[in-house]
């Protein structure tokens, strides 16, 4: 703690202490144990400014070990800055191996994003969480919130959907859409947008989601029922875009309006970067090659199955 | 077109030098040392040193520094850099009536017992900008100018000998281990002596404003100052090993004792009540503002109805940390795009089908028209 003149305060490896690292791995192991369920741990300060992925950093920096390869993204994208930013930290604190692939990743943080590319057994995502209670604009006290979670007091949330369909005849809620975990608990699956929650349901991967700012964490286990809430008569309906991706041509993901002049052009584009280019590279592959080489036609095949 | 996410890691880079430019000002003046900001800014380093929750005026020093003088930016350096910090264990309380005062006031009593102390305030200078070379001549060989050397009893303690006062500790207290809500997840309602850890690394300006409230009506606590001192104090810590308490060091902290008018209930004859704020380095604002809210904060102790955000523990509380706040707000400033674009496809839907209702309508008059017709 003494940091005589000219002498620099040093850091643990990968950034926090052991304890913090082991009581973070206590609190993710109730997470698993109670899906959906928001636990309260004693979140830490960690080098960037809270609401900026605080939660995320730490549960990373609980769960990576030498043998992790990480991929972050924001908004779908590995190269916003401020995904660069938090995988900048991991490879200088930690020396993690980083990539922008999410099929070579092991362990993937997020904000507000899943990948299109299907996730499979043994990877973890990771969300940064903003507000983890779904509740918190319908009841701002948490006192109030707790209760009603452990009553299964949900009467309140449906009724919320219930005025938007009575004032504007379908449910307007677009990301943060809230969902039934196991069957028990209401959870908000962080901002992401409702386009990606089916990917939730019995997804092979794990689920961590961290609240740093508000110290809770809450998961979903691999093959764990999240279903959306909806009426049988207005069921969930997630986001549909009717245009393909501008870059790469996929259609059925998620995209981004990129403004184009100022008299109203616009273009869409693939919100998930490492997805657009897998696919442009693969298109343009295929044009310069003849598809001899059977086992590049099949990786082709792979990747065309996943945005067709 | 689509390059515009593109270039995180070069733009980072780039905004990272122009920073440290910006920072560094006219080449040709020195580049200030952090010796310099503990000695000569100690005030703005005690900031650091509360709302970082770390007692080191030199690492203080340096944030403000790293921070080009972001009072919140610095205060977030020391914090992430604290947290990192394995805890051993707690010290012995402070003993603040042994501190030899360099600074004692009370607006409760007249004379006090040990006297009262100006010591080094600002409270009755003219605010005129002047020289501070000239401010510090004819000091130097004034005796009354140095620190008093004499223990002083605390006034709340005075009162208390009356039973006017509130105990300082109430007849079932048990001396519980002090919470860390560093440490330990937060849950509401909290003990008191986490709610003082709270609002010790709560924000200055908050709990002024806050303290202010109360005493323009909102949650009012009728407070005086019973008593502020500002000294340096022995640190101990016991390490149960060793079986005796070792001296650690000496810190300076500022305390204070607001003594509030309570004119009794049911159950409590009428009475003083205390709030109590104890902060490091000289921070008079921030500790008496901490006695005001810490007060406020005991209305259900009191049966007092609560009414006024100041008494609400968990919208104080909640919001009093400055780095959380800061960072929450400044977070906007990251990219919504996905969320915004789910937002905008409802917004055009909603426009859509508020245009299709009213075309529907306009139809069916205008049909109507022509079967009258």
């Amino acid at each position: 703690m003494s940091t005589g003149a000219g002498i620099l305060p040093s850091y643990n490896i990968g950034y926090l202490d052991e304890q913090t690292k082991r009581m973070i791995r206590r609190a993710l192991l109730k997470a698993v144990a109670i899906p959906g369920f928001q636990v309260p741990f004693a979140s830490r300060e960690v080098p960037m400014p809270r609401g900026w992925g605080t939660g995320g950093v730490q549960v990373t920096a609980a769960i990576i070990g030498e043998d992790d390869t990480l991929k972050v993204i924001d908004q779908g994208a590995d190269d916003t800055t401020n995904a660069v930013s938090i995988r900048a930290f991991f490879a200088k604190v930690a020396g993690a191996k980083t990539t922008t692939r999410t099929d070579e990743a092991t362990v993937i943080q997020t904000r507000h994003r899943i990948p299109e590319t299907e996730l499979t057994e043994g990877q973890t995502m990771v969300y940064q969480v903003p507000i983890p209670e779904p509740l918190r604009f319908l009841e701002p006290r948490e006192t109030e919130t707790r209760r009603m979670h452990a009553l299964e007091d949900y009467g309140l949330i449906y009724v919320k959907l219930y005025e938007d369909i009575a004032k504007y005849g379908h449910i307007a809620t677009t990301y943060a859409y809230p969902v039934i975990v196991n069957g028990r608990y209401l959870m908000d699956p962080s901002p992401t947008p409702s386009f990606d929650n089916p990917k939730l349901h019995q997804s092979p991967a794990l689920h961590l989601y961290g609240a740093g700012r508000e110290k809770r964490i809450y998961a979903v286990p691999p093959y764990t029922d999240v279903v959306s809430l909806g009426f049988e008569d207005h069921p969930f309906e997630p986001q549909k875009f009717s245009q393909p991706c501008a870059v790469c041509g996929s259609t059925g993901v998620y995209l981004d309006e990129i403004i184009t002049d100022d008299a109203g052009g616009v273009m869409y584009a693939c919100s998930d970067t490492d997805h657009c280019e897998r696919t442009v590279a693969a298109a343009s592959a295929r044009r310069e090659s003849e598809i001899d080489n059977d086992e590049l036609s099949d990786e082709l095949d792979e990747i065309e199955e996943v945005h067709v | 077109m689509y390059v515009a996410v593109k270039g995180g890691e070069k733009a980072i880079a780039n905004a990272h030098a122009l920073l440290a430019k910006a920072g560094r000002g006219d080449e040709r003046q020195p580049r200030i040392e952090h010796a310099q900001v503990a000695g000569q800014l100690a005030v703005l380093v005690a900031r650091v040193m509360n709302e970082g929750s770390l007692y080191d005026p030199e690492l203080a020093a340096r944030a403000i520094l790293q921070a080009q003088g972001d009072a919140l930016e610095a205060i977030t350096l020391v914090r992430s850099y604290r947290t990192t910090l394995p805890r051993f264990g707690y010290t012995e309380p402070v003993d603040t009536a042994a501190l030899p005062p360099q600074r004692r006031v009370s607006a409760t009593f007249k004379d006090i017992p040990g006297g009262q102390q100006l010591g080094a305030t600002f409270d009755y200078t003219h605010r005129l900008f002047s020289d501070p070379a000239e401010a510090t001549t004819g000091f130097a060989d004034n005796e009354s100018a140095t620190a008093h050397e004499d223990e002083m009893p605390r006034v709340a303690d005075l009162l208390g000998v009356e039973a006017l006062m509130e105990p300082e500790r109430p007849a079932d207290f048990d001396d519980p281990e002090p919470a860390d809500l560093t440490r330990e997840p937060t849950v509401f309602p909290m003990s008191r002596a986490e709610r003082l850890q709270a609002l010790a690394r709560g924000d200055e300006g908050f709990l002024l404003s806050l303290g202010y409230s109360t005493q323009r009506g909102f949650g009012r606590t009728h407070p005086f100052a019973g008593e502020i001192r500002v000294g340096e104090v022995e640190v101990e810590f016991d390490a149960p090993e060793l079986g005796f308490a070792v001296p650690l060091g000496r810190i300076e902290v500022t305390e204070c004792q607001m003594i509030n008018q309570f004119t009794g209930n049911a159950d409590t004859p009428a009475q003083f009540t205390r709030g109590y704020g104890l902060v490091f380095g000289r921070a008079e604002r921030k500790a008496m503002s901490m006695s005001l809210v810490d007060r406020t904060l005991r209305a259900d102790e009191f049966g007092e109805r609560r009414v006024a955000p100041a008494q609400d523990e968990e919208f104080v509380i909640m919001h009093a940390d400055n780095v959380e706040a800061t960072g929450f707000v400044e977070h906007l400033k990251l990219p919504h795009y996905v969320d915004f674009q789910a937002e905008l496809g409802l917004v055009r839907r909603l426009n859509k089908e508020r245009m299709a209702k009213a075309d529907a309508a306009a139809g069916t008059s205008s049909e109507e028209v022509e079967a009258l017709a």
